[in-house]
């Protein structure tokens, strides 16, 4: 393939101020004193909390059960004791019930030997039920359950797995950095899904400006033997988003309302595949995860594995803190993450990055009214007019919204980013699906 | 660490391309400068107050309008480009009401009463300058001769697209080559800038390729004719406009639409009035004769008054290319741009509904 693949329609190109961490290789993050675990980390149902207060846990142990498929299980990162359970605010503005343990006793996994299981042997159907235990969930932030999504319906036969390691957003690095230090344990992941899924196809989607991510996998791929696929994607947002991964790496479009099944992929991301080997490998269910912490006004950025639970403040203190004021942090990437209000919001399972802001950075012209410039239409990858779904929904016209194919816009920011008059589309987006919900109700 | 309350809280994206309402409005307003500081130098110091004027009346229509309504938009810089357009669309000897009230007609009439910018269903500048020519057609279409003809001050004269249209309906019989033929016979004059520069390219160009250009393109070209103060110089509007593609403030679909779809018409029929048969049109002559380019690079692709998508766009410029090709030839004006392109418009709603982008995950659908 001589001209590099990616998605036809719409996208930006936001610079990608990766090389502030893409160097840094991943170090641990201090564990927390005090951990605060949400019991809503995942898509769904929250888990059913299931210490109460003064519990003694065990690293590792369950303190949150899943209730019922669409949700997952969730583990004390800290061996510790438990000092109150509360009410938090997530950076998304949801509400969740969580579990706050002081540390305390004795890690029984940091620095033991790991046990090694040898899971050729073990059916599908065991490797999932594991894979449920350990809590995973997709780590590329959409927190998907990933056993909801492996679960595929008898004779149905899976086309592609796809592994998504685009990281399309500006400023994170994680993913590429797990690219680079950890392929065998990826790669092994992959195989575990393979064996759940029996997919035809196996691709791996990377986007050029990571050769030596790309590189790295293709060697070890070759190394092992295996027919794994690596495609290199022509830069462009959002690709790390699966129906334009799908689109540029095997040209067919989820349909809409769709899931990729519809058209025989399951996507996960790269993360996940090191999660799910350590999960069913290690025996190790999913307390920690890699977390990109940068910005131009951080000291010194790096990629820590931060234990769930950890204030983000720590994980900025741990990289020297800031060298002026921010004015504002991000939780998640610049292009789709949220803004925190509160610097001591713990580590999520869904957490990729913590991008700090300086005050120059966040300014803004003022808004105007629309000028009709047609940017947002270009930008926009689900072929939607963002200025006409806007405007319906300033109107109140949730259905005419609805028409325009609000429920495929799937906030990636393109439009936002793209708009001269800065008119808050997403803001919109995101008041129109709401609200519309909110009319079916009534 | 401690707490910071000033922290900000937006939705995403985070990130912004860092365009802006009033940056577009300033990169047009710079880019059509030389163009006007051309027209200003060719017929004198009194077009720059015409300019000036149109200017002031749009802002301060806009700043009386603002205080009414207990708001504030001059800083996003629309107002100033209106004035600006209005003033470039002004015959350079005009009495100074008539910009003004044009620039009125544009901010108050056709801007405000609509919502404002971005509500606007016609260009502000050209609705004006239609307002105008309409009401004043005498001064209107009195033109002053470019001081680089070396005749004297204040001299009036045709341009060339009146000169061909009037010298046409005394056409009664016989044919004549074409509207370049026809000034050349009838002694149109053609500065030594022309003579000199159409002498070097068909001495080092064109004769080697076995073909000449006649003289008076060149002037047609540089802007060394008699016309509206910005729209003479076609060569420092498509130089200004550059920029502006490279910005992508403009893009290519509807000045390249709206040319190509002008000039293939002129091939074809533009022979006809001259009494020659088809496909024997002056394209040069007629892209660059009169106001069509700074139409086209400046006034069609106004954001606010035009399509959304490409494919809109591209409908937009064609169907303005149509229009201007009817009124310049069939008309009894001599110039068709104004007309064309404000009828197109009140299109673009029709056209922005029929040509909305394809959904992503429709396409396999339907054909399943």
């Amino acid at each position: 393939m001589s001209k590099q693949a990616t998605f036809p329609e719409g996208g930006v190109h936001p610079s990608d101020f990766k090389s502030f961490t893409s160097g840094i290789p991943i170090r641990n993050a201090p564990i927390p004193a005090l951990a605060v675990i949400p019991m809503q980390q995942h898509m769904g149902k929250p888990a059913q909390c299931v210490v109460s207060k003064d519990d003694l846990v065990r690293e590792g142990m369950l303190i949150g059960r899943a209730q019922g498929v669409f949700s997952a299980n969730i583990h004390s990162p800290i061996p510790g004791v438990v000092k109150e359970i509360r009410e938090i605010y997530l950076p998304a503005g949801i509400r969740s019930e969580a579990v706050a343990i002081e540390l305390q006793g004795e890690f029984d996994r940091s620095g033991k030997d790991e046990p090694r299981l040898e899971w050729q042997r073990i059916s599908g159907s065991d490797l999932l039920k594991s894979l449920a235990d350990k809590g995973i969930v997709g780590l590329g932030g959409a927190t998907f359950p990933t056993v909801l999504k492996y679960t595929i319906r008898e004779g149905f036969q899976v086309e592609y797995f796809v592994v998504n390691g685009v990281e399309c957003e500006p400023f994170l690095t994680a993913d590429h950095r797990i690219m680079l230090e950890k392929p065998l344990e990826i790669l092994e992941g992959i195989r575990i899904v393979q064996q759940i899924m029996k997919p035809r196809q196996i691709i791996i989607g990377i986007e050029e400006n990571k050769p030596d991510a790309i590189a790295v996998m293709r060697e070890n791929i070759v190394r092992a033997g295996l027919d794994f696929k690596v495609i290199a994607l022509k830069m462009k947002y959002p690709q790390g988003d699966e129906k334009q991964l799908l689109k540029a790496v095997i040209d067919k479009e989820v349909p809409s309302g769709g899931l990729p099944l519809d058209i025989g992929a399951v996507v996960s991301n790269v993360g996940t595949m090191q999660a799910i080997y350590e999960a069913v490998v290690l025996d190790k269910p999913l307390i920690e995860r890699v977390v990109t912490v940068s910005g131009s006004i951080i000291r010194n950025p790096a990629n820590l594995k931060a234990r769930l639970g950890t204030p983000l403040s720590e994980l900025i203190e741990e990289c020297g803190g800031f060298t002026e004021p921010p004015a504002k942090l991000i939780a998640g990437g610049p292009m789709m993450g949220f803004a925190v209000l509160d610097p001591d919001t713990p580590v999520t399972k869904g957490l990729s990055g913590v991008i700090a802001l300086s005050r120059r950075q966040v300014r803004s012209p003022s808004q105007t009214p629309c000028i009709g410039c047609g940017r947002c239409v270009k930008a926009c990858p689900m072929g939607l007019q963002p200025t006409v779904v806007y405007k319906w929904i300033e109107h109140g016209e949730y259905e005419e919204a609805l028409k325009e194919g609000l429920m495929d816009c799937k906030e990636c920011g393109c439009c936002g980013y793209s708009c001269p008059a800065r008119i808050p589309l997403i803001q919109g987006m995101k008041l129109g699906k709401v609200m519309s919900r909110k009319n079916k109700q009534a | 660490m401690e707490k910071n309350d000033n922290l900000l809280i937006t939705v995403s994206p985070h990130l912004h391309s860092g365009s802006s309402t009033a940056g577009i409005m300033t990169a047009v307003i710079l880019v059509l400068l030389p163009a006007g500081a051309w027209g200003v130098y060719i017929f004198g110091a009194y077009s720059l107050v015409v300019i000036l004027a149109a200017v002031l009346a749009s802002v301060l229509t806009e700043l009386i309008i603002n205080r009414l309504l207990g708001t504030f938009t001059l800083n996003d810089g629309s107002a100033v480009l209106t004035g600006l357009l209005v003033g470039y669309n002004m015959p350079p000897s005009i009495p100074i009401y008539i910009p003004v009230v044009a620039s009125i007609f544009a901010i108050a009439v056709v801007k405000h009463t609509f919502g404002g910018l971005g509500r606007n269903w016609m260009n502000p500048a050209l609705a004006g300058r239609v307002f105008v020519m309409f009401s004043w057609t005498g001064p209107m279409t009195t033109w002053l001769v470019p001081k680089t003809w070396g005749l004297a001050d204040a001299v009036t004269g045709a341009s060339p697209l009146g000169f061909v249209k009037a010298g046409l309906l005394n056409l009664q019989s016989g044919t004549v080559a074409g509207p370049a033929t026809f000034l050349a016979s009838k002694g149109y004059p053609v500065t030594g800038l022309d003579t000199a520069v159409t002498g070097w390219i068909n001495g080092h160009l064109l004769e080697p390729i076995g073909t000449t250009l006649a003289n008076g393109y060149v002037d047609l070209f540089a802007g060394n004719i008699p016309g509206c103060i910005g729209e003479v110089s076609a060569l420092l509007l498509i130089l200004g406009s550059v920029f502006l593609f490279f910005k992508k403030i403009i893009t290519w679909e509807i000045p390249l639409t709206y040319l190509a779809s002008f000039s293939l018409l002129i091939w074809i029929f533009g022979g006809l009035p001259f009494g020659n048969g088809f496909f024997k049109g002056n394209i040069l002559f007629n892209l660059f004769a009169g106001g069509l380019i700074l139409g086209a690079l400046f006034m069609a692709t106004d954001m606010v008054t035009s399509p959304v998508t490409s494919r809109g766009m591209i409908i937009f410029g064609v169907g303005a290319g149509f229009l201007t090709f009817l009124i310049r030839t069939y008309g009894s004006f001599p110039e068709g741009i104004s007309l064309a392109i404000i009828i197109m418009n009140m299109f673009v709603p029709l056209i922005d509904r029929l040509t909305k982008p394809v959904k992503f995950g429709l396409v396999r659908e339907s054909k399943a």
